[in-house]
C-alpha cells in the first residue's frame, strides 16, 4: 500500500490540492481522503472494471474495436478531407494538450474552441470591454469580509469552494472563518448555497442587469421605485449598505448570469457595479470557472494566438468573433463538416440541435469514459484520466497555475490526451506532404521528480 | 397527452447539482445519470395544477424540442413558475440554438409546457441522444 499525498482534483474549477490517494499493492486506487463526494468519485470510477480501454470505428452503423494506429490514421483522414473541421472541449485536460491542439488547429486550418463558449465566454467578453478587478482565492481567504454569491451555487458545483477559500476558512483578518463574514445569495432559487445566506436576495428570472443597476443607484444615494426585479427597495439599499460598510469585498458570479437574457452584458455590469463599490471601500470580481482547466484552456489559447476561445484559422491565420467563429455557432449553422470533440461532453451538454449537427458530420471523440458524445462518433479514442494517470498544468478559476501529479499509470495501451493529439497531427502532416519533425521526449522537470519523492510515503 | 390534461406553462432553467456533478465521471450510461438529471424540480404548490404525484413522469415541450422526465417536488422553493432541469442531455432537448451573437445558448430562461406522461419512461442518456439524432456517420 503506498499514499500520494497533495493530490490535485482534476474537475472542478476549485483545484483542491490537498487530496490524499491510497493505492494497493495492485496498483488500485483504494481509498481517496479530502476530496468532495464529486472529487472522490472520479479517482474511485478511474479504474471501473467495464471502462473502454479499447478504440473503436463506426462501421454498418455500429462502433466496432479497431487499432490504435487505424484510429489514428483514420482521425487524421477525418482532419485533412475536412474544409472546416471544428476541434471542441480541451477543459478536462491539461494545458500540455491545450498546447498541442492548438498546433493541430492550426494545421488543419479549424476552428479551435473551448467550453469556455457555454460557460464563462460572456464573462469573457464583458472582461475585454470593461476590464475586471479580481485577484486570487488566498487574498479572500485572508481578507474579504463580505463575500456575494450571484446567480452560482458553489455547495452543488464546486463543493469545497467555501471551506477551502471564500466563506468557512479561517484567515489573517478573518479569523473567526463565517463569523467574520457576511454571506450574500442571489439566486433565483433558495439553493443550498442561498440557505446558508445572511442575506438571501430572489429576483425575479433574467432581470439581473435591472437589479445591479438598481444596486449602482443606491450605492449613490439616488432615489428608486418601490421594487426592481421583484425585490424591495428597503432590500435593495440593505444589500448595497451592507457592501459599501464592507472591509473587503467579493463577488463570486456563475451560470446564472451568463446563461440568463443579458448574458455578456449581466457581468459588464456586475464588472461595473464591482467598479463602483471601489470608490467607498475595496471590491473585487471572480468567474466561478466550472471544468478544472476550463480557465487553462483560455490561457494556452490566449499566449498561442492572441485569443482566448472561439479561434478560427481556416484563412490561415487567428480571427475571433464569438457569435460567428464559436463552437455553437458553427453546429447551430451547420458549417462545419467534421469535428475531433476531447475532453468535453457536447452530446450531452450542447442545445439538441447542435448535436444533431455532430452526429451528422465524421466526428472523432476523445474521453476516458462513454458519454453521449462517444456513442455518436464516427472514431473514439479513449484516452487517460490526466490528473490521476497524467501529470500536468492547469488553470484554478483565479488563473493560479497548478502542477496536478499522476498517482497511477493508465490501462496498457491507452494513451494521453497530449499523445494522441500529437499522433494525429503527425499523420495529418504525412498526409499534407509536410516533413514530420523528430519526436524529442518530453521530460518531466527534475524538480517535480524530486517533488514527487518526498510527497509519496509508504505505508 | 388528453384534451382534459392540465396545460401547465413556466419558465425553465438549467442548471447544476452535486449528483448530477457524481454521475457525469464514468457513469454517462448507467441508471446513476439518470435518476441525477433526468428529472424537472417543480415548486410544490404546482403540482395540483400539474395534476400528478410527485415522481411520475411527465413531458416538458418547449419551441425546441420535449423530453420525458420524471417530476420532482423541488427543495428549493418556493419558487412558482420556475422549473429547474439540471444540466445534461434531457435538459438540452428543450433548449434553443440561438445564442444572440454571443456564442452562448440561453440555458436559463425558456418558456416550457408541461403534461402528464402516465407510464412514459425516461430514457437513458445514450438512447436519448441516439433517438434524437441521427446516431452517428460512418468515418
Ligand atoms: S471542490 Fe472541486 S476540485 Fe475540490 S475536491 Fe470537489 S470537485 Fe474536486
Amino acid at each position: 500500500m503506498r499514499t500520494v499525498t497533495d493530490v490535485v482534483c482534476p474537475f472542478c474549477g476549485t483545484l483542491c490540492d490537498d487530496l490524499e490517494v491510497d493505492i494497493d499493492d495492485a496498483e488500485k486506487i483504494c481509498e481517496t481522503r479530502n476530496a468532495c463526494i464529486i472529487g472522490d468519485n472520479k479517482f474511485m470510477t478511474a479504474q471501473a472494471p467495464d471502462r473502454h480501454l479499447h478504440p473503436r470505428i463506426r462501421r454498418g452503423g455500429e462502433l466496432v474495436e479497431c487499432t490504435m494506429d487505424e484510429a489514428i490514421n483514420k482521425s487524421a483522414e477525418i482532419l485533412v478531407n475536412a474544409k472546416h473541421p471544428l476541434l471542441y472541449g480541451w477543459s478536462s485536460t491539461h494545458c500540455e494538450a491545450q498546447e498541442a491542439g492548438m498546433a493541430l488547429a492550426e494545421g488543419v486550418g479549424g476552428t479551435m474552441d473551448n467550453t469556455s463558449v457555454c460557460c464563462h465566454g460572456p464573462s469573457v467578453l464583458a472582461i475585454q470591454t470593461v476590464g475586471i478587478p479580481s485577484c486570487t482565492l488566498g487574498e479572500i481567504i485572508n481578507r474579504a469580509d463580505t463575500v456575494l454569491y450571484w446567480g452560482c451555487n458553489p455547495v452543488n458545483a464546486h463543493p469545497r469552494h467555501m471551506s477551502r477559500y471564500s466563506l468557512y476558512k479561517r484567515g489573517f483578518f478573518t479569523e473567526r472563518g463565517k463569523s467574520d463574514r457576511t454571506e450574500i445569495v442571489v439566486d433565483v432559487r433558495k439553493t443550498e448555497t442561498a440557505k446558508n445566506a445572511d442575506i438571501f436576495i430572489q429576483p425575479e428570472q433574467g432581470r439581473d442587469y435591472e437589479l445591479m443597476n438598481a444596486l449602482r443607484v443606491a450605492l449613490r444615494g439616488e432615489p428608486l421605485p418601490e421594487s426592481v426585479a421583484g425585490i424591495s427597495r428597503a432590500d435593495i439599499e440593505k444589500v448595497a449598505q451592507t457592501m459599501k460598510d464592507s472591509r473587503f469585498g467579493i463577488i463570486f458570479f456563475g451560470m446564472g448570469l451568463t446563461m440568463t437574457r443579458g448574458k455578456h452584458r449581466n457581468i459588464d455590469i456586475a464588472i461595473s457595479l464591482t467598479q463602483d463599490l471601489n470608490t467607498y471601500t475595496k471590491f473585487l470580481i471572480m468567474a466561478m470557472r466550472g471544468h478544472y482547466n476550463v480557465a487553462g484552456a483560455d490561457q494556452v489559447s490566449q499566449w498561442e494566438c492572441g485569443f482566448p476561445y472561439a479561434v478560427d484559422f481556416a484563412r490561415g491565420f487567428p480571427r475571433y468573433n464569438p457569435g460567428e467563429t464559436s463552437a455553437t455557432d458553427i453546429l447551430a449553422r451547420k458549417e462545419a463538416d467534421a469535428a475531433l470533440i476531447i475532453a468535453a461532453d457536447p452530446g450531452a451538454h450542447f442545445p439538441i440541435d447542435m448535436v444533431r449537427t455532430l452526429a451528422s458530420i465524421p466526428m472523432i471523440a476523445i474521453d476516458p469514459h462513454v458519454t453521449p458524445t462517444t456513442e455518436i462518433a464516427s472514431v473514439y479514442i479513449p484516452s487517460a484520466i490526466v490528473g490521476i494517470e497524467e501529470a500536468g498544468s492547469a488553470y484554478r478559476m483565479d488563473n493560479v497555475p497548478i502542477r496536478m501529479r499522476k498517482v497511477v499509470e493508465p490501462p496498457e495501451g491507452v494513451l494521453t490526451d497530449k499523445e494522441i493529439i500529437d499522433r494525429i497531427h503527425r499523420r495529418v502532416m504525412e498526409l499534407q506532404g509536410l516533413e514530420v519533425p523528430e519526436v524529442t521526449a518530453v521530460k518531466e522537470p527534475a524538480e517535480a521528480s524530486a517533488f514527487d519523492g518526498i510527497l509519496q510515503r509508504s505505508t | 397527452m388528453t384534451s382534459s390534461d392540465p396545460v401547465f406553462t413556466a419558465n425553465l432553467i438549467t442548471g447544476r447539482t452535486i449528483e448530477q456533478g457524481v454521475a457525469i465521471e464514468g457513469w454517462k450510461d448507467k441508471q446513476e445519470y439518470i435518476d441525477a438529471a433526468g428529472f424537472v424540480h417543480i415548486d410544490p404548490s404546482e403540482f395540483k395544477t400539474l395534476n400528478v404525484w410527485p415522481g411520475s413522469s411527465v413531458t416538458v415541450k418547449s419551441d425546441f424540442g420535449e423530453v420525458i422526465v420524471r417530476a420532482i417536488k423541488s427543495p428549493y422553493g418556493p419558487h412558482p413558475g420556475i422549473v429547474f432541469i439540471p444540466m445534461g442531455p434531457w435538459a438540452n432537448q428543450v433548449v434553443g440554438t440561438d445564442t444572440d451573437t454571443t456564442g452562448m445558448p440561453s440555458y436559463k430562461g425558456i418558456i416550457v409546457t408541461i403534461t402528464p406522461a402516465p407510464g412514459k419512461k425516461v430514457l437513458g442518456a445514450i438512447a436519448l441522444i441516439k433517438m434524437t439524432t441521427q446516431g452517428g456517420v460512418e468515418a
